[in-house]
């Protein structure tokens, strides 16, 4: 076999495993629906109003409810010493220019 | 049209057979190339898989919060701010939360303590959601004892575990009596953490939080499309020290794949003197490297991308996990729900392909342009 042929193959192979990404999503999130849900219904119901996906320390926890965070925060001087506080963005009119 | 596809084949041909030649060179390009499509594709897929959950499920949580604060800090609010909020128009439900932190030193990790108000509990019952029961190894029925904030020893029976498929929301509650709660923490009957309202009209939420903040200046309303916005921007691509880190490794990378690409070897000098010798059209050699590049960074892009969504959302975005988890112990064991967008992934194709495309072309160019015999030498 040609080796362009072979590309060809491989290529094809690849978008259609591309495609297939598309699909799969697509079919997830259908799928995902009810738990999509089942957690909306639970925010709802616990009044809840942050992801718990930051535990480390009480302003990453609840990001939307911690006092204008975060710097700063514990005492004058106090640097932000959790690794996620590097992961989220500090309040928009300190990124004014 | 049979001719030109003809033409094209052998060119590619050609160019395949070349790049064997080179096999350990291109095989490493390759291999980076296909790395960094990889991390930026793994982190556009999930952060916007999360931002778009965050967005989904967020949108339940209350219309406006009310918090209390002494000195520019979060402070408890006290049960007659209920009564002076009084009557807003187009308020139509309005209740004091109890929820605060508690730190485990058994397992060294932060609980968020919470009183639900659509079930009753008794005095040492609780629930517990998954990611605690994980850590601390319980199930329904076993016990929890944690030492309150004067000293005395609570013991609880678990009632219930949250659902664990909704474990970015439940993963550290741990739900409690009000009275149990009150007694934990040592916060008097008249006190509250913050207040929840609901209103009936969206439009008239910030006319509602205005009335608030000139009723109880020493209050900070939060509203709900505030907390969507915080989310919104947590999850915003180009953000954080991952994304300074990655920018390092893709600068290292262009100026890999630019001196790859645009300074060519002697060889490949002398490959295409011969080439223009033995009658090739500059326009051959021209496509011929165009050829190259697509092979290449097509290749790269198919494979990273590829790569990047069976790590995302198969394998649970596990490169990730140590990043997002920080100093935690409790984190959230979840499945991204896989929502791509295509804008996204038609940007990444655009940004990662075409300029190393263009950048093997424009020295081939110049290089077949001049005469064989010159560039032979």
């Amino acid at each position: 076999m040609r080796l362009s042929d072979r590309l060809f193959i491989f290529i094809a192979v690849c978008l259609a495993l591309l495609m297939l990404t598309f699909v799969d999503a697509a079919v997830r999130v259908r799928l995902a629906e009810p738990a999509l849900e089942a957690r909306a219904a639970l925010v709802r119901r616990l009044e809840l109003t942050d992801l718990s996906l930051f535990t480390e320390a009480r302003y990453t926890r609840h990001l939307s409810q911690s006092d204008m965070h975060t710097a700063f925060q514990d005492h004058p001087n106090s640097f932000d010493h959790f690794p996620s506080g590097s992961l989220v963005l500090p309040p928009s009119h300190l990124r004014m220019p | 049209m049979k001719t030109l596809i003809l033409r094209q084949k052998y060119l590619i041909d050609f160019t395949l057979s070349s790049l064997k030649r080179r096999l350990t060179k291109n095989l490493g390009l390759l291999l980076v190339y296909t790395l960094i499509v990889f991390l930026l594709a793994s982190v556009m897929l999930f952060t916007h898989s999360l931002r778009r959950e965050a967005g989904i499920i967020l949108e339940s949580s209350p219309e406006v919060i009310l918090q209390r604060l002494v000195a520019g800090r979060h402070d408890l609010m006290p049960a007659e701010y209920l009564d002076r909020i009084g009557r807003i128009r187009g308020v139509t439900r309005k209740a004091g939360r109890l929820w605060g932190y508690f730190y485990d030193p058994a397992v060294q990790a932060n609980y968020t303590l919470m009183v639900p108000r659509d079930r009753e509990l008794g005095p040492q019952e609780v629930v517990i959601g998954a990611g605690i029961a994980r850590t601390r190894g319980v199930d329904v029925g076993d016990f929890l004892t944690f030492r309150s904030s004067d000293g005395r020893a609570f013991s609880f029976r678990v009632v219930d575990i949250l659902n664990a498929d909704s474990e970015l929301v439940n993963a550290d509650l741990l739900l409690v009596s009000e009275g149990t709660y009150r007694d934990f923490f040592g916060i008097p009957t008249d006190r509250f953490t913050d207040i929840v309202l609901q209103v009936r009209n969206p439009s008239e939420v910030r006319k509602v939080a205005e009335k608030l903040t000139v009723l109880l200046p020493d209050a900070r309303p939060i509203l709900r499309e505030e907390i969507l916005r915080t989310y919104d921007s947590i999850f915003s691509w180009r953000q954080g020290i991952v994304f300074v880190l990655l920018g390092g490794s893709i600068l290292a990378f262009v100026i890999f794949a630019w001196d790859k690409a645009s300074g060519l070897s002697a060889e490949e000098k002398r490959e295409i003197g011969i080439l223009k010798a033995i009658g090739w059209e500059t326009s051959d050699v021209i496509r011929m490297k165009f050829w190259e590049g697509s092979i290449v960074s097509l290749t790269a892009f198919l494979l990273g991308f590829i790569l990047a969504y069976l790590h995302v959302f198969y394998g649970q975005a596990a490169l990730f996990e140590p990043v997002l988890k920080g100093w935690a112990v409790l984190y959230p064991s979840f499945n991204p729900v896989p929502f791509v967008d295509g804008l996204q992934v038609a940007t990444l194709f655009f940004f990662t392909v075409f300029p190393y495309t263009v950048a093997t072309i424009i020295p081939i160019w110049r290089a077949s342009i001049t005469d064989p015999d010159a560039v032979m030498r």
